[in-house]
């Protein structure tokens, strides 16, 4: 299995130290952070850019809307706590004092989705993807691993306007190479039985199973919708008539999260079945994260299960 | 306005007129030819239901074309219900939902701080949003980071949607409160210009971090029927009630030429 995935590396130190190559190329660039800078590791550039940077304490909220009134006046500012606050906590102000006002805001959020772990359901926050894929205007961003953490850190501050980036606070396994582009799937591996669609963390478990697969001769291919917005239609669509069935994981709920994007978007033009694998329609709780996974039904067997039932569905398999 | 469009806020409008009008003719650094000289003074408007006041003001003012101020609220119009700056390029910021434009005017007073820019930033609260917590963030930012290039001025007209501020959530003392969260307070009467003026003095001449204007006013001010009526607050007059108001407002005020 090992043979599939590359190191395993931090996001988050991935994120602060390409922070600090932006603080160097751009110097009006301002970052904040609600005292969280030593987990988000927004801290890195705190320490070589202190004039720069600001650290508001506990109120998600304004630290959206001071952004804002830094980003209006031509500067891009980058912004980070967990995802529960960026997103949960400070909703509207995300939506009014940004997104509304189209200010160049990059919201590079930390703790996403069940891997968060023993803090429990309350910071586990899995409705974030469709909270901020429905604001107009704004990109959305779910690296797999610290190469496309980099690259999308980069690619944020290219494109003018808003941007959402989830990171998940586990160290993950590296499987792209980087090369990540906004509004781009990556193609990680080839196939024509069936498509397996991830983003985040279960991006490697989706090869994983796809190299399983391979030992019974079924041939997967795997997307990383890394850019959820603005997402790769055709690269879907190809896959959708390639393979004729789509497999979706994401460790966020499947009622608002990537399925449902790949689910409307092929039902609408190219039908095909899609079954979605992520948290169901509950909160998390305690326990360790990649445990976590398995309990909420994004267990490797699960997957594997999943995508069995699609093969069988296209009739594939007996 | 409200009358042409049948919505909107005539009560907080004509309460903050007096404090708009100090603003835009007198104290604000403007140019209606350069919307996006650096060096202009910055406005939000953090109660942006308020928007027919600084649209008026701003049309006077040479910003936008009287005519104009017939289509607010229309379908099309670049005079939205609660201020919209991606519309309209002379608003500062987009403001409508409570609790925000202060902390966009907080992040705009710190980029001139830290480019070395001489412009100052001036917020217009209203009294209901105090009682919003996010409100209190952003004064607590402005006071910790001493940022004397910024004026919080507070529309005290004492009533919100519902009735009277005390009733529902009462924020007195708020002038206390503003001095508590690191704010040169002053307090004036929002309808007496020399006052109003004064206190903008004041507040500019402050070095050692930002200042804060309790301006006491009167909801629905110059309009009989509206004055201290919360029923106003977000409801437009019918015909008559404009014509009234209308002719209420054009009269000069006693003592006055």
């Amino acid at each position: 299995m090992s043979g599939v995935l590359g190191k395993t590396e931090s996001l988050r130190d991935a994120y602060g130290k390409a922070l600090v190559e932006l603080g160097e190329k751009d110097p009006e660039l301002v970052v904040m952070d609600a005292d969280l800078s030593g987990s988000t590791r927004t801290i890195l550039f705190g320490q070589k850019f202190p004039d720069r940077f600001f650290n508001v304490g506990v109120m998600e909220p304004t630290m959206m809307s001071i952004a804002a009134g830094l980003a209006l006046q031509g500067r891009t500012v980058y912004a980070s706590t967990f995802a529960v606050f960026a997103a949960g906590q400070a909703y509207n102000f995300v939506r009014q004092s940004i997104c509304y006002n189209r200010a160049n805001v990059k919201i590079v959020a930390t703790h996403g989705g069940l891997l968060v772990g023993p803090d429990g359901g309350t910071h586990q926050i899995v409705e974030d993807i469709g909270l901020m894929r429905g604001l107009p205007g704004m990109t959305v961003i779910v690296p797999a691993d610290a190469p496309t953490t980099r690259a999308a850190t980069f690619a944020v501050a290219e494109r003018d306007g808003p941007a959402y980036v989830r990171l998940t606070r586990e160290n993950l396994p590296t499987v792209t190479d980087g090369s990540f582009v906004i509004g781009k799937a990556a193609e990680l591996r080839s196939g024509s039985d069936l498509t397996i669609v991830a983003v985040g963390a279960l991006v490697a478990r989706g090869l994983e199973v796809a190299e399983e697969l391979a030992k019974v001769g079924i041939s997967t291919r795997v997307l990383d919708l890394a850019s959820v917005k603005p997402f790769d239609a055709p690269a879907l669509l190809r896959a959708a008539r390639d393979t004729g069935a789509i497999l979706v994981l994401e460790e966020h709920s499947v009622l608002t999260g990537v399925g449902a994007l790949v689910a409307a978007t092929t039902s609408e033009n190219y039908p095909v079945p899609v079954r979605r694998v992520g948290v169901p329609d509950v909160f998390g709780e305690s326990g360790e994260g990649w445990a976590l996974l398995d309990r909420y039904g994004m267990s490797r067997e699960r997957i594997r299960d999943e995508a069995w039932e699609l093969l069988r569905a296209r009739g594939k398999v007996q | 306005m409200t009358y042409a469009a049948q919505s909107g806020h005539p009560g907080g409008s004509l309460s903050v007129t007096d404090l708009v009008t100090a603003l835009v003719f007198h104290e604000l650094k403007l140019d209606p030819a350069r919307v996006d000289w650096p060096d202009r003074d910055r406005l939000v408007l953090s109660k942006g239901h308020a928007s027919p006041a600084l649209y008026a003001a701003l049309s006077l003012r040479g910003f936008l074309p009287r005519e104009e101020l017939a289509s607010f609220r229309k379908l099309g119009s670049r005079l939205q219900g609660h201020v919209d700056r991606t519309k309209l390029p002379c608003i500062e910021a987009s403001t409508g939902c409570l609790g925000q434009g202060i902390g966009m005017a907080v992040g705009m007073a710190l980029n001139a701080r830290l480019r070395g820019a001489a412009y100052r930033t001036y917020a217009i609260l209203g009294d209901g949003e105090c009682q919003a917590g996010p409100t209190w963030e952003a004064l607590m930012a402005g006071g910790h980071y001493r940022l004397s290039n910024l004026v919080a001025i507070l529309d005290r007209n004492g009533l919100e949607t519902d009735g009277t501020t005390e009733s529902i959530m009462g924020i007195e003392p708020i002038a206390d409160k503003f001095r508590a969260f690191r704010y040169h307070t002053i307090e004036i009467d929002g309808h007496d210009f020399p006052q109003i003026l004064s206190a903008l003095d004041e507040a500019r001449r402050t070095t050692d971090g930002p200042t804060a204007i309790v301006a006491k006013t009167v909801k629905g001010k110059g309009v009989s029927f509206m004055e201290g009526k919360h029923q106003f607050h977000g409801k437009a007059p019918n015909k008559a009630e404009a014509e009234q108001a209308l002719a209420e407002l054009a009269r000069v005020p006693e003592g006055r030429t």
